[in-house]
């Protein structure tokens, strides 16, 4: 039988280097290894500031016939060496390390993370769905996974069909999980009993032992250890849910990165290599950049939102109150699965953001021909104004399956005062809060890529409506993943360049919560400092003031009756608010937007709001 | 020369073909290197473990877990039959005994002191890889399977549904623009793979299915129709498991557009003969496309003089000034024409974006500018 491994700490660097001191790293070179791209930045120390100074890429280099990641690290490197004038690749295509700070060739550290060869996949497991099951698939989120399916007692499958699909799965790892320390012990062995006897195979072939971390009642450990006995590769790692008021995810997110290490990357093609390249652990993309958004709420003591919405899946991260989730919607995509986007979104709640007259039919077939033929790009206004409809929507879904997931946890009992008597909210309720949103910042093609920033702005504003004053950016060429690993080895120089480079900021979203009369009075608005002016808006009206991107005002919003800033409907909110390259952006349209029904009026009205951001100027 | 590259699909009429048929675990090879196969000859077969029935005895006989196994009136790797007793309480005073019956017929693989629970392993499953194309098993991959060659023509579609079979081309249009419509199926196409030119029409793919032909291939097809004839949408492109009875591949895209005169030259001059075709696509990393492989009897092995004079003088994936090329995205979706010019700097499309463009002389005498990334190459 395989000795269950124990939890490690914290993780080390896998090559046995320790990486320098923070004071001794003044040029890095960090690569993320994607599914088709390898993409290299170069941070350099200039002027006393850490700055992104190159970036490079060049096709990842996974699959056959090269079959070795490191020649597209190589590639990727090769070109900031060029771009740069400084050597950074030997002879023998490693990366160049300096020996001294005087030195002008080589960097002194190397970093890296990796979602190619599809990422980290998963399969969680816990007794009860709301409960452990849940906290299990929370810990593997957070660590970067893909979760393939869920399995729970209660799950309504009977035990043979959740044995069968589990069968079907070709996961990289399982993370079982179930009871409270102390608590029963038999329903965990029981789903023990289920894993085991169906032994899922690993995804990357058949030579090596499927790993199995176990989370759960640290008392059912031994049993648990005893029904997969030889033929798994058992870790146990404390309870991810050791009483019903608590979650420890540490632990068990720790022991899957460094199984992600020891396994799948180790069994992908040149991951050896790369691992011993790097300076610190490869992390999964979605892990990093998870890392960097909790690293920039904890720093500026802020509640932020990220979205990365990609050609098949959108992955949404958040920080509110100091508590990171991450949800990834798989097939809510703008490529692969964009025909899925159209199936769970419907055409019309697509269409209702199109102002140009388009046929139905003719429209569903490009929606194909876009999955089908993924790497096109929009060519017309009519087509970029379409495929930005349906990101819109993309991007809803994905916020609303991530405010569904997000929550307090579920199955604990509530201690009530008084006071809650009228407003009893029960566990389980969502930690995201778009009045408490301070930051949502925006990466992948469709919001990267638009024309205009603008559009960006937009999109982000009328699919998660945030409210109050709320800080639109972003990521410019997504460097999030290489900041989040750079953030493990110096966090001032990835907080630095997160602010200085990383970060486009688009503006301020200033948003009344509320509903009223369209023409109404909404709000009433004053700004000083950097610029004085002040006006107001009507309900369904927007507007764009400007204000540059180093440029801040103090503004007073003096909302009307019936609207909320955050302190109570009808109460004035002061804040300092930040410009960007949009501008603040007054939108009176309340909260939750409502467009017309009527297509005429659905039509003027879209385009007025168009207009009032020059969004297809 | 200024050079670019796009993907391309393989239109080919002659290249050296091989089918690597492995079997998802091990099991037995059963023909050797050298033989000839047909399509349908089974190379390799095994034996998949058979399902998990798990059954909570403990429960269902009311006791404690710890007791289950002296309650067991079967021990473990004992064989049992569905309904069989396999376990049995000991009774209020040797009565009112309560039995668990098997669920299923298998073997009694664990007894769970911790949980009570018994799990029956059910029959193995036979699973069996045929050749799915004819030729010459050239190589056999121990308790595995083979690799089978043969020069053939192929085609590669963008986009299908279902999985492999095989059947003698029939040509059901004349001409590659024309729409396929349920008048141009005969019963004579039972068991064929059916040519159409352009869209193929809801009715027809019905009365395809109805006189058993084994599938259809033509230039496109209406996401409506589509979704009507599999009953539900396809929102990822991940397919060839469906259930349909019979597959269906389109070479060029959704909506109406003819095949590629090319293609369906191609198709026509192997009208007869028997073709293997999957139509499995799955568009993520590692790209599968549906395909059409046509064998070629000896008569062909001589002709073409290899994969590179059939390619029709351009080179796949590489664009250049001359390059046949293919539109594949509106406003010009489905237009042919050849490059006319790759300009250097990006230029600023329709869509206000910047992008690298090329400018393509269309087969009617215009010039159309478009993005580089909307193209594809196709032979000849």
């Amino acid at each position: 039988m395989t000795a269950p491994h124990a939890a490690s700490s914290t993780p080390s660097s896998p090559s046995g280097k320790a990486p320098p001191a923070p004071d001794r790293i003044q040029v890095i070179v960090a690569t993320d290894c994607g599914s088709t791209t390898t993409k290299a930045i170069l941070i350099e120390l200039v002027d006393g500031h850490y700055r992104q100074t190159q970036r490079g890429e060049a096709p990842t280099t996974v699959e056959a016939p090269f079959a070795d990641v490191t020649l597209g690290v190589t590639n990727s490197v090769t070109e900031l060496q060029e771009l740069s004038g400084r050597r950074l690749i030997a002879d023998d295509g490693t990366v160049i390390r300096r020996t001294a700070l005087t030195d002008p060739n080589g960097c002194d550290v190397y970093i890296s993370t990796s979602s190619a060869g599809g990422g980290l996949q998963m399969m969680v497991a816990g007794v009860v769905r709301q409960m452990t099951a849940e906290s299990a698939k929370r810990a593997a989120l957070g660590a970067g996974a893909i979760v393939m399916d869920t399995i729970a007692a209660n799950d309504n499958r009977k035990p043979h069909e959740q044995i069968q699909r589990i069968r079907e799965l070709r996961p990289d790892m399982v993370l079982l999980s179930g009871g409270t320390d102390g608590g029963d012990q038999k329903k965990v062995v029981e789903l023990a009993e289920l894993i085991a006897p169906a032994k899922p195979r690993p995804r990357f072939g058949g030579e090596y032992q499927l790993p199995v971390i176990y989370a759960g009642n640290k008392d059912a450990a031994p049993a648990v250890a005893r029904v997969f006995g030889a033929g798994f590769d058992l870790s146990i790692v404390p309870n991810l849910r050791p009483t019903l008021e608590a979650e420890n995810l540490g632990p068990a997110r720790d022991r899957i990165h460094d199984v992600f290490l020891e396994h799948v990357m180790a069994h992908a093609p040149g991951y050896d290599k790369l691992i011993s390249w790097a300076d610190a652990p490869i992390m999964p993309t979605p892990g990093a950049v998870g890392d960097i958004l909790q690293t920039i709420a904890r720093k500026r003591g802020i509640n932020a939102v990220g979205v990365d919405i990609g050609g098949a899946t959108t992955d949404v991260f958040s920080v509110f109150d100091g508590v990171f989730n991450r949800t990834v919607s798989a097939n809510l995509g703008m490529s692969y699965s964009i025909s899925n986007v159209c199936a769970e979104a419907t055409m019309p709640r697509i269409m209702r953001w199109v102002h140009l007259p388009m046929d139905e039919r003719e429209l569903r077939n490009r929606v194909k021909n876009k999955m089908i033929r993924p790497t096109t790009i929009p060519q017309s206004l009519e087509a970029l104004v379409f495929e930005q409809a349906v990101a819109r929507e993309a991007l809803r879904l994905s916020y609303e399956q991530h405010k569904a997931f997000a929550t307090t946890l579920k199955g604990v009992q509530q201690q009530r005062t008084v006071g809650d008597a009228f407003s009893q909210q029960a566990g389980g309720g969502t930690l995201v809060n778009n009045m408490k949103l301070d930051l949502l910042v925006a990466s992948g093609g469709v919001l990267s890529h638009a024309p205009r920033m603008e559009q960006t702005a937009l999109m982000l504003i009328d699919s998660f409506e945030p409210e109050g004053f709320t800080e639109l950016a972003k990521d410019s060429i997504f460097m999030m993943p290489h900041l989040g690993v750079l953030a493990s080895v110096h966090p001032d120089a990835a907080m630095e360049v997160f602010e200085k480079d990383c970060l486009i900021f688009l503006g301020t979203c200033v948003a009344p919560h509320g509903e009223g009369k369209p023409g109404k009075q909404c709000f009433s608005w004053t700004l000083s400092g950097a610029r004085s002016a002040q006006g107001t808006m009507a309900v369904g009206e927007m507007q764009v003031l400007p204000l540059a991107h180093h440029e801040s005002c103090e503004m007073t919003v003096s909302p009307e009756k019936g609207f909320d800033m955050g302190t109570g409907p009808g109460k004035p909110v002061t804040r300092t608010v930040r410009g960007g390259t949009v501008g603040l952006i007054l939108d009176a349209r309340g909260r939750a937007i409502a467009v017309p029904n009527a297509e005429n009026e659905r039509r003027a009205t879209i385009q007025k709001w168009l207009t009032a951001l020059r969004v297809y100027e | 020369m200024a050079k670019a590259f796009t993907p391309g699909l393989t239109v080919t009429a002659r290249t050296t073909y091989r089918a690597r048929r492995v079997l998802p675990i091990t099991g037995d090879v059963l023909v050797a290197r050298g033989a000839q196969v047909k399509a349908d000859t089974v190379v390799a077969q095994t034996f998949m473990e058979g399902d998990a029935f798990p059954m909570r005895a403990a429960n269902i006989l009311s006791a404690n877990p710890k007791d289950l196994p002296g309650l067991m009136l079967k021990k473990l790797g004992d064989t049992v039959a569905k309904d069989e007793p396999i376990a049995r309480s000991k009774g209020i005073f040797g009565m009112m005994k309560t039995e668990v019956k098997s669920a299923a017929d298998g073997v009694l693989e664990s007894i769970s002191d911790a949980t009570g629970m018994v799990i029956i392993r059910g029959p193995q499953h036979p699973v069996a890889v045929q050749a799915y194309v004819s030729g010459e098993v050239i190589e056999v991959i121990a308790g595995e399977g083979v690799v089978i060659e043969n020069a053939v023509a192929l085609i590669q579609g963008i986009f299908g549904v279902s999985g492999e079979t095989h059947g003698p081309i029939a040509m059901a249009n004349t001409a590659a623009n024309d729409i396929l419509d349920e008048a141009h199926i005969t019963t004579a196409m039972k068991g064929c793979v059916v040519i159409g030119g352009a869209r193929m029409t809801a009715a027809a793919i019905k009365k395809a299915k109805t006189v058993g032909a084994a599938a259809i291939v033509s230039g496109g097809i209406d996401d409506q129709d589509l979704r009507d004839f599999l009953g539900h949408d396809i929102g990822v492109a991940v397919t060839g498991s469906e259930r349909t009875g019979i597959t269906l591949i389109i070479t060029e895209g959704f909506g109406d557009v003819a095949m590629a005169a090319r293609t369906f030259k191609l198709l026509a001059s192997h009208a007869g003969r028997v073709a293997s075709v999957n139509g499995a696509t799955q568009i993520r990393a590692g790209v599968m496309r549906p395909e059409i492989v046509i064998p070629l009897d000896a008569a062909h092995h001589g002709s073409g003089g290899g994969p590179a004079a059939a390619a029709g003088g351009a080179v796949a994936g590489v664009l250049e000034i001359g390059t046949s090329v293919r539109v594949i995205r509106d406003p010009y979706f489905g237009v042919l024409g050849t490059v006319a010019a790759l300009p250097e700097q990006p230029a600023v499309l329709g869509s206000g974006s910047r992008a690298r463009v090329l400018e393509v002389a269309t087969v009617d005498g215009s010039r159309i500018t478009v993005p580089r990334a909307n193209v594809e190459v196709i032979d000849g």
